[in-house]
């Protein structure tokens, strides 16, 4: 059968000592920063990409896919301890992660969240393992409009997805196309928007952006909060949970697996989305929703499960399509890019071994970080109580560093300050920054594929309409869009963030 | 009666959009344009810039209607003193290398909060400066300048 064969291309080119290696630096790094409260995945992988140039293009990948898997669980370790989620994905891990804590119980809900997330984890590989062929299949049918339909459709669904108000998330998003429009533009090398600055030739990095917009402004918004942040230090005396704890978990891992590994896939979906949607349903069908909030074991188990679940199918629409789905999504095309490979449905096929390994060392570094954290939490516990008056000036530097040694440019460093100060100005006017982001990485392929497309259909915009794969995508992307302007779904989508 | 902003918040948030869209329209004005059967480099810019002013005007507008939440007050200190770091970090690195660098970004980063003690800000300095010189620039070859000689 193909797919034994593929992974066990896959495991040949991920058990090598070297890609193991990296895999293990990977997920222990990005735990490592991960933890750090106030830095999420997005920070963390910009933070470290560069330490990945030199390696080889499959190296680097394994290892950045370590990092994130990584960062994500560094989160969740901090919304559990400190009631500080590390990243969006694990808000809701604080509420019964942090009550469990503390009860004294924070040793069983770091296993759980562990044991969830690798079985999530071996599930969500598998998934991308059978659904990746087929879908890259399709994905061979797109021309230039259907990639732009796509994209659209990526965009509504980022929107739908951010917290507060849809005009503001649709204007970030335009605003993000447009800083992404600054540079060369590829058809004509036009330069645009550079105001007579030669830096910008080149356009504005992506790393500086990100490092800015999630790095910079949340350390600042950090420090004003100031408030006293209480670590849960009783010794954690047990990590094995219970066989009441199993009992009670099991079921909530099973759905959160389903739940975050479908909505994984869709463009603009990601972890967050899994996760939200897992605890509100553990909660609906609870015997005893009032336990929800109190330390319901069910209320960690799920929504880690979902998030690790998510996290993995994210990479589908990426190594299928081409497109990002969610920010961490766009960092990897940018680490792709730097080393030569353009994401998309030719990967599969043209290297095989590089999307296999990939695959293979997802499952692997979910291993490892079972393997790493359920031991090392006692460190983690440590790293977490050192005063953040301490940890800033670090997290300070190695932004900075990481910013300036991409291009060895300071003029990118100070590029990452002006970014770092629209982000803070964002969070003060309450404008999600994700959106933002996303819209920056595609901007330059949006423009290119509509004006193919255009090109392709001597100027008839009506060509997005009458190519049924086209039209199809756009449908789903305008039922979207209404459905959350209905009454109905916007109370909804309204509770389910404020939870 | 006068037109009275409801929400602050979404209000400014408006005005920050007006002045990308602005930007937008204005530095690429005389970008080729292009037809929309061969779209010239002007063409999406000015499409993007035209929608997101529009945007803004109904953040704006509705700001004025819908009431909505002020916006907090902002902490001058942290803000002004962490992209201080940052700036003499971006100033310093190439001319005075990555060790003065590391000094001064401390320095001026540690001051944005009020709970740090200058004891400490020696330690953790020392502690990044062996991190700066032995892991990035030793360790993983990041070509930095060292000293500012």
């Amino acid at each position: 059968m193909d797919l034994i064969a593929n992974l066990h291309l896959g495991f040949g080119v991920a058990l090598t000592l070297q890609n193991t290696l990296y895999c293990f630096v990977g997920v222990l790094l990005g735990t490592l920063i991960g933890v750090l409260p106030g830095i999420g995945p997005v920070a963390t992988i910009a933070m470290l990409l560069p330490a990945t140039f030199t390696l080889p293009p499959v190296s680097a990948l394994i290892m950045l896919a370590g990092i994130y898997y990584g960062a994500q669980y560094g989160g969740s370790t901090t919304a559990i301890l400190v009631n500080i989620p590390g990243e969006s994905s694990s808000v809701v891990t604080c509420l019964d992660g942090y009550a469990m804590a503390r009860q004294g119980r924070a040793g069983p809900a770091l296993a759980i969240a562990a044991l969830g997330s690798f079985f999530a984890g071996t599930v969500s590989t598998l998934v991308l393992a059978l659904f990746a062929p087929p879908l890259a299949e399709i994905a061979f049918q797109f021309g230039p409009a259907e990639y732009f339909s796509l994209m659209v459709l990526g965009l509504i669904a980022a929107i739908v997805l951010a917290r507060g108000s849809l005009i503001k998330a649709i204007a970030m998003i335009i605003l993000g196309l447009l800083l992404g429009l600054v540079g060369p533009d590829t058809n004509t090398l036009f330069f645009r928007y550079t105001f007579g600055l030669p830096e910008l030739n080149d356009g504005i990095g992506f790393v500086v952006v990100a490092m800015g917009l999630f790095g910079f402004s949340e350390i600042i918004a950090n420090l004003e909060r100031r408030a006293g942040r209480e670590v849960i230090m009783a010794k954690i005396t047990s990590l094995m949970p219970t066989k009441k704890d199993f009992a009670e978990s099991w079921k909530a891992v099973l759905r959160g697996t389903g739940i975050g590994a479908l909505l994984g896939i869709l463009p603009g979906g990601g972890a967050v989305l899994g996760s939200f949607a897992a605890y509100t349903l553990e909660k609906k069908i609870a015997k005893q929703p009032s336990r929800f909030g109190e330390g319901a074991i069910e209320g960690v188990a799920a929504p880690e499960s979902a998030n690790n679940a998510g996290a993995q199918t994210s990479f589908i629409p990426l190594l299928t399509l081409g497109i990002p789905s969610n920010p961490v999504m766009a960092l990897m095309v940018g680490a792709m890019t730097i080393h030569g490979i353009v994401p998309g449905p030719q990967v599969m096929s043209e290297r095989p071994e590089l999307f296999w390994g990939m695959i293979a060392s997802m499952w692997i570094g979910n291993l490892l970080l079972v393997i790493l954290n359920l031991p090392l939490i006692g460190i983690w516990v440590k790293l977490l109580s050192v005063p953040y008056r301490i940890l800033y000036p670090a997290i300070l530097l190695f932004c900075c560093i990481g910013v300036y040694s991409l291009n060895n440019s300071a003029v990118d460093v100070g590029l990452a300050l002006f970014f770092g100060l629209l982000g803070y100005v964002f969070i003060k006017l309450d404008c999600e920054p994700a959106p933002l982001l996303l819209g920056f990485v595609l901007g330059p392929m949006m423009e290119d594929n509509l004006r193919r497309a255009m090109l392709l259909s001597r100027g008839n915009p009506g060509v997005f309409v009458t190519r049924p794969l086209s039209a199809g995508l756009l449908l789903v992307a305008l039922v979207l869009l209404v459905a959350v302007v209905l009454p109905v779904v916007k109370k909804k989508r309204e509770e389910a963030f404020v939870e | 009666m006068g037109v009275r902003i409801r929400s602050p918040r979404d209000w400014y948030a408006g005005l920050v959009f007006l002045l990308f869209g602005l930007c937008a329209v204005v530095v690429g004005r005389n970008y080729p344009m292009g037809t929309a059967f061969q779209m010239g480099a002007g063409y999406f810019p000015l499409v993007l810039g035209s929608l997101l002013l529009v945007l803004g005007t109904i953040i704006c507008a509705r700001s004025l209607f819908v009431a909505g939440d002020k916006v907090e007050a902002i902490g001058l200190r942290p803000l002004i003193l962490v992209l201080g770091a940052i700036g003499a970090f971006a100033a310093s690195v190439d001319t005075l290398g990555i060790v003065v660098a590391t000094m001064l970004m401390t320095a001026v980063g540690a001051a944005a909060s009020p709970e740090s003690r200058w004891r400490e800000v020696i330690v953790v300095c020392v502690f990044l400066l062996a991190l700066s010189v032995g892991v990035f620039a030793y360790g993983l070859g990041l070509p930095f300048k060292l000293l500012p000689f």
